[in-house]
């Protein structure tokens, strides 16, 4: 790996200023400065220099992972944090860093254009450092929006469960979607603690729209119903579509004990019969 | 030697198991049990396991036979108040309890318990 000579670093020292110009005007003209105002753009550029002459000075050598640089790889992920989170997309957040390459080459140029060798030498290294800066750039940048996609499926497959209350002392539970092991295991949870919550005594499971019921889905189903009746409360299976009940049959799933009704909205006048109530139309 | 209290009321037996069960805790309870319905004659037991947050298959078998053994004694039994959990682990054990009428809790229990005994 080639070495920074020192006088390449005190030359960066010297022009922080002219340097931040230049980086600036050429975020500007390729539009990596989308959404993030001017004076928070110079406060990152003139910090990011500073860690930059700090980290020249004190390491010398363009290999990132010294402990040197550490200003600098925290500077960097803090930064592809942010932008993740603003929306920007990998490309705007590395052009940061990249844009730099032009002023800081420039310099270069005109510092030791007298030495042809140590300038070719010197680029090579500046150049060396800036891409691992890239680099890690985007590997934070990417982790973050790994997290952030992760964060997204959790929260999908809350929101994809939710237990209504239909009625005092009738809850609902309209699910959608395929249902697999994970899933019916989140649904039955919730389902069990809401009725303890609540204290509904019965529970009625919708599946109209459950695309198709397999004998997995079936036993999800059961047993789901089970827990509930052990818990003391009632469970009614609504929503069950022609197309359902051939599967059911044919596959010779035992449905055993289990209510089913066509519609939730005979599911709930069954409820209501069996708590003791009515309704219909007022005559 | 610590046991399960049974108590009395009218001409019910309520059982609440308030500490973690184990198997000779679960079997005392059973011969407590039995005993205390043929000296008082009573009409029906309630069960609560709500601060039950844990079982294992011994103890689930227990609450079946605990409550097959009393209907034979002629008293009508209800299980009630039991947690979600505990609800998961006897379905995924394969414990689904047939016969064994169950409430969401002690009032709704006793309901049910008074509405039966009046049928009789």
């Amino acid at each position: 790996m080639a070495a920074l000579h020192g006088s390449t670093s005190e030359a960066i020292k010297n022009n922080q200023a002219q340097l931040q110009k230049e980086w600036l005007s050429g975020l500007e003209t390729n539009g990596a400065t989308r959404n993030i105002k001017e004076q928070v753009l110079a406060q990152e550029t003139r910090e990011f220099l500073q860690l930059l002459v700090e980290g020249l000075l004190s390491e010398g050598g363009s290999n990132l992972a010294a402990t040197g640089w550490e200003g600098v790889r925290r500077f960097l992920e803090k930064l592809s944090v942010s932008r993740a989170q603003l929306g920007h997309d990998s490309h705007q957040a590395v052009y940061f860093i990249f844009a730099l390459k032009g002023p800081l080459f420039g310099l270069l140029q005109s510092h030791f254009s007298d030495e042809p060798a140590r300038l070719a030498e010197q680029l090579w290294a500046i150049s060396e450092l800036i891409d691992g800066m890239g680099m890690h750039t985007i590997r934070t940048f990417q982790k973050t929006r790994e997290d952030v996609i992760k964060r997204q499926q959790e929260e999908l497959l809350e929101l994809s469960t939710p237990v209504v209350k239909l009625w005092d002392g009738v809850l609902a539970l309209p699910l959608i979607g395929t249902l697999d092991s994970q899933r019916s295991q989140t649904v039955m949870e919730s389902l069990l603690q809401r009725i303890v919550d609540t204290g509904s005594e019965i529970a009625i499971i919708d599946i109209t729209g459950v695309p198709t019921v397999d004998t997995l889905v079936a036993q999800h189903l059961l047993k789901t119903v089970t827990a509930i009746r052990l818990m003391g409360a009632d469970c009614i299976i609504s929503g069950v579509r022609p197309q359902i009940a051939q599967t059911i049959v044919h596959l010779g799933l035992d449905l055993g004990t289990l209510t089913t009704k066509s519609n939730l909205a005979d599911a709930l006048k069954l409820a209501l019969a069996r708590l003791g109530g009515d309704i219909g139309k007022q005559v | 030697m610590e046991r399960i209290p049974i108590l009395q009321m009218g001409e019910f037996l309520l059982v609440t198991i308030q500490v973690d069960m184990h198997d000779q805790l679960a079997l005392t309870l059973q011969e407590d049990l039995t005993d205390r319905i043929s000296h008082t004659s009573a009409q029906g037991v309630l069960i609560d396991i709500s601060a039950l947050d844990m079982v294992d298959s011994f103890i689930g078998r227990m609450i079946a036979s605990i409550s097959g053994l009393s209907r034979i004694m002629d008293a009508e039994t209800m299980v009630v108040g039991m947690q979600p959990a505990v609800a998961i682990t006897l379905v995924e054990l394969g414990l689904t309890l047939p016969g064994v009428s169950t409430a969401l809790n002690v009032e709704r229990g006793m309901q049910v318990l008074r509405q039966r005994v009046s049928r009789k």
